[in-house]
């Protein structure tokens, strides 16, 4: 049951909120606090105490489908909701789950405290889309059913939607349907995808199911499985977002409401990579080996793409959108690398990126309310005025850049070990990128907060919220850089998991296997018990461990 | 015809002397209210005889009509969404310079018409229907007389339903001359023998479906739509936009089912052509509308285009897809421009975009049922549309017809585009200079508490069966278990 309070708090909290928006802003706010405070409590009190299964040796006879990596999965729920069409409600939670919900509920609470000066109109309704939003992507990231996944999937683009188009910047209605028409179409050929591989199970095994745990495993000709997997790329390689579908994001990035800027650079495009964690790869293995180079190249092309055009920009937000495609390039490069130390850099990204992105959209849509402008050309020595704001944006810029010491460096420096085993030259050009990630990262400060005071600006540095805020994500990110073992440890069942899963296919070589000692934790046990699974798992591919 | 035959019509009993009653009362004492309670009254008893004919066993009476499940089901859907646009034209017609009695009558007979579409299994009850429809429906779009343009889609709407109505009796008489059926059960051999040499046969089908195609103004038969739609009054593009299109659909359904099964036939080609026509034309041109009734139109093409697709998938699981989109259209369609009802002041009907500038802060209310309305139409979680459309992705996928099943998703993300657009009219503050000069019509327009609390029901429908489809779905699926499928 725990798991539907995470969809059902927000879920309820949202028309609360606009209720109590009516009386005044200040109850919508605190409302919308609480809608995010509780799940947020409630995920914590679950992670902390399943830190003993978590962390335990991962074991093979554990509860759950035997389709499934059993034994990750710490709580689940299944409950009949559309019989006639084998539609379940199927909900369930790993490491990777909560390591995401955490995230989601977190990041939600920021972005309501960040909102609590800015958004002046219709404060309820903005806190509704806000905190209906957070549902929607806490229901993503529970969602086992394929149905169910697409269905929150889609939900929660609507308020979205509303958000950056109501409360948005200068091109909001542009960028707010550029956003929905893009998600949207890939999303559709997602549920295509979704409804063939549902058939075609359906037929071979004469059981209509929606449940993911059921068509994991699902025989496919080559050719079928590389088009839905197609599918799959489609959808979530547009939430990444992936090199050359990533236009919608600087557009709706920059235009959005600062809230909407951090849930969306830190948890809606999230979904892509978990969505291909979670789903395609286990689903299409061979498929998504076949895909490998050019999946690579797309990602290599969007680090160095993204961080050359971030160097290009003048207006900050934009500069800081245009990281993102860069950082998810990491990202990509990561999960199709599939090992062991990839993966495990994928989901330290995955959060290091959302703490340090999110901290500068907050950082800079503060900026915009006090000097009304995004524009660099128009900055330029702020730190004398505002010397914590300077000293906080030097912060997230090093986590940008991915200075040692930082959850980001460890993150990139995982993926890209771990992209060397399968192909060099994707990881020599994701460390340029690097490189030039060195270069926007102190240009920006350079432009903005450093030289000459050109403009004799004068405004108030930061409140006692943000210096809440930012001091939060500050020892997070220094926690990760330099002990980033919980975080592992949580998602290590959930990896193993999916190694296992896909083990004896094309997509785990036998060569790549090494990187599994390197680790030193878990590699010991994989070898004997892949059993529970696909069939085909106890053949080949396990037994690498030199 | 026996007492038990008497029992198992009663619907059809019920709703023609509903209308009967409806033009006495009239006819003695002019009352507006009293003819909206009467017609009320009346499709409430209709449907409570659904449930009569539901404890009997199916049965054909006479050759003419069957009363089994399916038709029970979209007498139900019909008598419903009829009942609802009574209910909504209420306001409407007050505030007019035109006697509304008349009006319900019209209603009535035409929704009689519709229903004897649904039930019929022989060329000459389903013509009988569809010209009941069609000439009540002819007094419908003119009743603001007044008004040139409600005249103009009259007459543009008689001269085209009357050439179709030959081409459909003509198309009938080419059958029935070469293979000796009328029934919609002989239909399955007339398919099953059709062989390319078989001339006039294939083109009393094509005339068949070009009445048919026209009724449901599927492209190419789509040109009277949008200035028809554009021309009526509201609640009347209303009925037809619902429940003329719903009969007819449910009718091509039960007679042309047999030709979904040769996915090789010309007949499933040409439909094939027509459906992706209509998905294409409808939501490209609903593109450029800055009139939300046009817009609407051109919509509904769409829609109708994606219900072909499921019509062509063929199988127990499409019929079910079919009628379960039927109901989520219906009552979509009743939302959307109910709203467009709610709004239109005496003077002109609320259509145009400009109208719905600001709605949201003028009366949140009425903008979030047309926003959830909006939103099921484009097919988005949480409303009966999604649903819907899914069920329709599935049934084309399970028959392989990825060709239509791709377009579908590509046109219909085309759709958002233009839904979109009315939902930010509504919400976002309008750029200074776009409103001069222009009245808002719904600050004027008196707020009809009835209809106001009946569009609200209707939305609370539209999610919730968005949210738990399986009663509903259940449904459809028993109404069409009783088609004869391959």
């Amino acid at each position: 049951m725990i798991l539907l309070w995470y969809v059902l708090i927000p879920t309820v909290a949202a028309p609360l909120a606009w209720l109590a928006g009516r009386r005044s802003p200040a109850a919508a706010r605190w409302v919308a606090l609480a809608g995010t405070a509780a799940p947020l409590a409630l995920v914590a009190a679950q992670w902390i105490a399943a830190t003993d299964r978590l962390s335990a040796a991962f074991t093979a006879a554990g509860p759950g489908a035997a389709g499934l990596a059993a034994g990750s999965w710490v709580v689940d729920l299944r409950a009949p909701w559309i019989d006639s069409l084998g539609i379940s409600f199927f909900v369930a939670a790993d490491g990777l789950t909560l390591i995401m919900l955490l995230l989601t509920f977190g990041l939600g609470l920021l972005s309501v405290l960040c909102s609590w000066r800015g958004i002046t109109t219709r404060v309820g309704a903005f806190h509704f889309m806000l905190l209906w939003t957070v549902a929607g992507l806490a229901g993503v990231f529970l969602a086992l059913d394929l149905f169910l996944f697409y269905f929150f999937f889609e939900m929660m683009l609507i308020p979205m939607y509303f958000l950056i188009a109501v409360w948005g910047h200068e091109r909001r209605v542009y960028s707010a349907v550029k956003f929905f028409i893009f998600t949207q179409v890939s999303g559709l050929l997602m549920l295509v995808a979704i409804v063939a591989l549902v058939l075609i199970h359906g037929r071979a095994t004469g059981v209509y199911t929606f449940d993911f745990t059921q068509l994991l495993g699902t025989p496919l000709p080559a050719g079928t499985a590389f088009v839905l997997m197609l599918g799959f790329f489609a959808a979530f390689a547009v939430k990444l977002p992936a090199w050359p579908l990533h236009t919608w994001l600087p557009d709706a990035h920059t235009d959005a409401p600062t809230a909407g800027s951090v849930l969306l650079a830190g948890v809606l495009i999230k979904i892509g990579a978990y969505g291909m964690l979670r789903f395609m790869a286990p689903l299409f293995p061979d498929a998504v080996a076949a895909f490998r180079t050019w999946a690579l190249a797309l990602g290599a092309i969007g680090i160095i793409y993204g961080a050359v055009l971030a160097y290009a920009q003048s207006d900050m937000k934009r500069l800081v959108a245009y990281t993102s495609v860069s950082h998810m390039g990491f990202v990509l490069i990561g999960v199709f690398a599939w090992n062991e130390l990839a993966l495990q850099g994928v989901v330290l990204q995955l959060v290091c990126h959302a703490l340090s992105t999110g901290a500068l959209f907050i950082l800079v849509g503060g900026l915009q309310d006090r000097i009304h402008t995004r524009d660099m050309a128009r900055m330029g020595g702020l730190w004398r005025v505002a010397p914590r704001m300077g000293g906080t944006a030097m912060f997230f810029a090093m986590a940008a850049l991915g200075l040692p010491g930082l959850g980001n460096f460890v993150a990139e420096f995982l993926i890209l070990v771990g992209v060397w085993q399968v192909s060099r030259w994707a990881a020599v050009l994701g460390a340029v990128g690097l490189v030039f990630a060195t270069v926007y990262a102190l240009w920006m400060m350079q432009r903005a907060f450093q030289g000459e005071e050109t403009h004799r600006l004068s405004f108030p540095d930061l409140t006692r919220i943000e210096v809440g805020m930012f001091a939060s994500m500050i020892v997070a990110l220094v926690l990760l850089g330099f002990w980033p073992q919980p975080l592992i440890v949580t998602a290590r069942q959930t990896v193993d998991g999916l190694q296992r899963m896909t083990a004896g296919t094309a997509l785990v070589a036998p060569g790549a296997d090494a990187s599994t000692s390197t680790d030193g934790a878990s590699g010991g046990p994989a070898v004997t018990d892949g059993a529970a699974d696909t069939g085909s798992a106890p053949a080949t591919g396990d037994g690498g461990a030199p | 015809m026996t007492a038990a035959d008497l029992l198992t019509v009663s619907p059809l009993i019920a709703l023609t002397l509903t209308a009967v009653v409806v033009m006495l009362a009239a006819a003695f004492r002019r009352s507006h209210a009293l003819a909206l309670r009467l017609t009320l009254g009346g499709l409430a008893a209709t449907f409570g005889t659904l449930f009569v004919a539901a404890s009997r066993d199916a049965r054909a009476v006479t050759l003419l009509v069957s009363m089994d499940a399916y038709t029970l089901f979209f007498i139900g859907l019909l008598t419903a969404t009829t009942a609802l646009v009574a209910i909504l034209s209420y306001q409407y017609l007050a505030q007019l310079p035109v006697q509304p009695e008349e009006y319900y009558v019209l209603l009535l007979t035409a929704t009689l018409g519709g229903v004897t579409l649904v039930a019929s299994t022989h060329f000459a009850a389903f013509f009988l229907g569809l010209e009941i429809l069609s000439v009540s429906l002819y007094a419908l779009i003119a009743y603001t007389a007044r008004r040139a343009a409600a005249v103009e889609a009259a007459v543009k709407y008689l001269v085209l339903a009357g050439a179709t109505s030959a081409f459909l009796i003509f198309g009938m008489a080419l059958v029935y001359a070469e293979t000796g059926t009328m029934t919609a059960a002989g239909m399955r051999d007339v398919v099953a023998g059709l062989h390319p040499g078989a001339v006039v046969t294939i083109i009393g089908l094509v005339m068949l479906l070009v009445g048919v195609g026209f009724k449901l103004a599927l492209v190419p038969f789509h040109m009277w739509t949008p200035d028809v739609y554009e021309g009526a009054p509201a609640p009347v593009t209303t009925y037809v936009a619902t429940v003329s299109k719903g009969a007819v659909f449910a009718l091509l359904l039960r007679f042309l089912l047999p030709v979904s099964a040769d996915q090789g036939s010309a007949v499933f080609l040409a439909l094939a052509a027509v459906a992706a026509a209509s998905m294409l034309a409808g939501n490209l041109l609903a593109l450029r509308q800055d009139n939300v009734k046009r817009m609407l139109a051109y919509s509904s093409i769409a829609h109708l285009g994606y219900l072909v697709v499921a019509f062509l998938a063929a199988g127990e699981r499409a019929g079910a897809a079919v009628a379960f989109y039927l109901v989520a259209y219906l009552t979509t369609t009743v939302t959307a421009f109910g709203v467009v009802t709610v709004l239109s002041t005496a003077d002109r009907d609320a259509d145009h975009l400009l109208d719905y500038r600001g709605l949201g802060a003028r009366r949140p209310v009425t903008a979030a049922v047309f926003t959830v309305a909006l939103l099921s139409l484009a097919g988005l979680p949480l409303t009966i549309g999604f649903i819907g459309k899914f069920l329709i992705v599935t049934a084309g996928s399970g028959a392989a017809l990825w060709t239509l099943v791709v377009l579908l998703v590509v046109t219909s993300a085309v759709g958002l585009y233009y839904y979109t657009r009315v939902i930010v009219a509504m919400y976002v503050r309008a750029p200074e200079g776009a409103q001069a000069g222009r009245t808002a019509p719904g600050a004027r327009a008196a707020t009809g508490a009835p209809a106001v609390f009946t569009l609200v029901a209707l939305t609370a429908f539209l999610l919730a069966t968005g949210v738990y489809p399986q009663p509903l779905l259940r449904l459809a699926e028993h109404a069409v278990s009783v088609l004869p499928w391959p």
